[in-house]
């Protein structure tokens, strides 16, 4: 074959780009305007904005986070301190939000009703999310025996109606705040292992998988290093909606009089309180207050959830 | 946070035992078991790479070339799949080490460059990160020296400004650049052997040979073997020393370039050769395609793999697997009843172009009939067929 070395094509670039430098500065000048071409599509990312929306939740969880964590510090009366002079009073200077018909303070209540709620939905999807996200992880990229076995598992627990099997431990268990996280914690396990192995499965087998394990990493390297990055994203967002969702279980709970005990203020308790003895048409307000915090606390970590995602989806999508 | 595995730190001398060969494959078979049969991918493939040379493998798809590649690493799935035959690496049985060892010596000694750079490198993380990672595994450099050495390797690579351009994430790079990433991360810890799987296939044609021109200058630098595997003709025909065309998981030819190119004895190496499109044909040249597909590797024909479609193809063909022999220059092997010679077929007659669809169909049919003693057959025929050249 005399033209085998013609096939090659070694100079094939470059009567493109003779007419301005030739030979090796050619290929740099074209790397070059590659370089100035991905850096614009770097600048259109770092553009795309999140939204005011996004930014109002974020404003509205933070606030809630912070007055929790601050509850002690702030001048507000004790939430279980009972003013018989001040019973069902409406909002007003001494109390901005009024009080109830034991005359607490609503204000003090609903912040450190708060701490339950957060304390429920973030520890027991930390939980959830350690244990289960870590199982999911490395079933998803084991895969074999220990991923059947595991899956079996988690929709055994899925098969289970949640909210029926942790209202049944509770009421068995006892009812306070580190029992109701870990009962809780206990029934996303399943639901969490679910999303991250999908998630790690649709890593395990691509080629930079392979790639690091021919670079000679080993399968916990792999896991955590290699794989763990990539489903962060997709744990995150659910991690959050998931918080959502087991702030309302703790609401339920509280609402049957299953969730830490009275007379300590959560806003599921509060919830119940407004809801009992009339108090629904004498005064309002005890019910009001903490129904429009959860809701908005709700909307807003859903939100949070949903425009994070549509962020990395982006970042997959320019892949 | 570092971990090497439990195994005890091999040695790699300069030149190894047996026979001074860096990489010696000896009648390597891989095999999958399936739903409809065990799918023999590799079979029996015998061959031996020295230091700083490069190996061409060619073969069309399904040829078994990608699972030979992964068969000499190591990369194998755990389930259904049957190995035999020795890869020795530097004097180290590949087939037999510990996974612990293995990962010794990916990486550090032996290394692969994946075909496509759109998804070999992981999206979130910068590509500084993943070329240091293994500069910090095996040679425990520590982070400031991995990094210099990560720049160094991207300025080797032909990336322009590399020390912001270790900050990067792959998808800020264009194809080209990414692939030149894959290679600073195979070559970071300066391994001896290098596999390049398809490394061109998924660029452009004009990045491509600026691809394999780099691959070949870092290659000279730093005297290491490659191994290119490809479909294309083409991209092996002025880089490798030596080339190995496979067909349904054996060798068919093998030879020094030169000789594969102006003395092609097998058939097959000459119809891959006539589907290789030039510029100097008109337009409207019909393209020459090899007529049907490579053979199914569960019930493989009886007799030469390539007997169907074979435009030369004679009774004895069909009757018997011809062996991997020589004729006059001891480094070309071939595996062919009758060779071509200076183009020309030594078939005794011509006769057999028409009738050589019939007779597909009818050998076709007698392998079904009786293909169990046919895998047997040729099973047992491999280790003749695939020693090295004494």
């Amino acid at each position: 074959m005399p033209d085998d070395r013609e096939l090659t094509g070694t100079h094939a670039s470059g009567p493109l780009l003779t007419d301005q430098v030739p030979g090796l500065a050619a290929v740099d000048e074209l790397v070059v305007s590659r370089q100035s071409e991905t850096l614009d599509s770097d600048d259109i990312l770092a553009k795309k904005p999140l939204g005011l929306l996004f930014w109002f939740a974020l404003g509205w969880v933070s606030l809630v986070v912070i007055l929790a964590i601050l509850a002690n510090v702030l001048p507000l009366p004790n939430p279980n301190f009972q003013n018989y002079t001040a019973l069902n009073a409406a909002p007003s200077i001494h109390h901005l939000l009024g009080t109830d018909d034991l005359g607490r303070d609503l204000l003090s209540r609903l912040i450190y009703g708060a701490r339950v709620s957060l304390i429920v939905g973030f520890g027991s999807v930390a939980m959830g999310m350690l244990i289960g996200g870590t199982l999911g992880l490395v079933s998803g990229y084991k895969g074999g025996r220990l991923d059947v076995s595991l899956n079996a598992g988690a929709f055994v627990l899925l098969a289970f109606p949640a909210i029926v099997a942790v209202i049944a431990i509770v009421a068995f268990w006892g009812q306070s705040l580190l029992k109701i996280t870990i009962i809780i914690g206990v029934a996303t396990i399943p639901i969490l292992y679910r999303v991250v192995r999908a998630s790690s499965l649709s890593f395990a087998n691509r080629d930079f998988v392979v790639a690091a394990r021919t670079l000679g990493a080993t399968s916990s390297r792999i896991v955590f290093r290699e794989i763990l990055p990539n489903v962060v994203p997709v744990a995150v967002t659910f991690g959050l909606i998931t918080v959502a969702g087991v702030i309302v279980i703790e609401g339920s709970l509280a609402f049957l009089g299953l969730s830490v005990p009275l007379p300590t203020a959560s806003w599921g308790n509060m919830i119940s309180e407004g809801a009992s003895n009339g108090n629904l048409q004498t005064n309002p307000y005890i019910m009001i207050w903490p129904v429009v915090a959860m809701f908005l606390l709700l909307l807003s970590i859903n939100l949070i959830g949903d425009r994070l995602r549509q962020r990395f989806d982006i970042r997959e999508g320019l892949l | 946070m570092l971990r090497r595995g439990g195994a005890q730190t091999l040695e790699f001398p300069d030149v190894a035992a047996p026979g001074g060969h860096l990489l010696e494959v000896e009648d390597l078979h891989t095999a999958f078991r399936t739903g409809r049969g065990t799918v023999r991918a590799v079979d029996g493939v015998s061959f031996t790479v020295d230091r700083g040379k490069t190996l061409g493998i060619v073969g069309e798809s399904g040829s078994g070339k990608t699972v030979l590649a992964r068969s000499i690493m190591g990369l194998l799935p755990l389930h259904d799949v049957i190995r035999s035959g020795t890869v020795h690496f530097a004097g180290h049985d590949l087939t037999a080490m510990e996974p612990a060892q293995l990962r010794q010596v990916w990486g550090a000694e032996l290394s692969m460059i994946f075909q496509d750079p759109m998804t070999a490198l992981n999206p979130v993380k910068r590509i500084g990160r993943q070329i240091t990672e293994s500069l910090r595994l095996h040679l425990r450099m520590d982070r400031s020296e991995a990094n210099a050495t990560a720049i160094e390797l991207l300025r080797q690579v032909g990336i322009p400004s590399p020390e912001e351009r270790i900050r990067w994430y792959p998808f800020q790079l264009s194809g080209g650049m990414r692939q030149r990433v894959m290679i600073a991360i195979a070559l970071a810890c300066a391994p001896r052997l290098v596999m390049a799987d398809e490394p061109t296939t998924g660029l452009d044609v004009t990045v491509q040979a600026q691809i394999l021109d780099l691959l070949a200058e870092l290659q000279r630098e730093r005297h290491m073997a490659v191994i290119l595997v490809t479909h294309d003709l083409g991209v092996v025909a002025g880089r490798a020393d030596e080339i190995l065309v496979m067909y349904a998981g054996r060798i068919v030819e093998r030879a020094p370039t030169h000789t594969l190119f102006h003395d092609t004895h097998m058939p097959y190496t000459q119809a891959l050769m006539d589907s290789i499109p030039r510029l100097a044909d008109p337009s409207g040249t019909r393209l020459h395609a090899i007529a049907g597909r490579p053979p199914d590797l569960i019930h493989p024909p009886k007799g030469c793999r390539f007997a169907p479609r074979c435009p030369y193809v004679q009774d004895r063909c069909r009757e018997s697997d011809p062996p991997l022999r020589t004729a006059g220059s001891p480094d070309h092997l071939f595996a062919c009843w009758f060779p071509l010679v200076n183009g020309v077929s030594t078939a005794p007659s011509n006769g057999a172009l028409p009738s050589a669809p019939p007779a597909a169909v009818a050998a076709a049919a007698e392998d079904v009939t009786n293909g169990s003693d046919a895998s047997v057959g040729t099973d047992t025929a491999a280790p003749d067929t695939g020693g090295p050249t004494p």
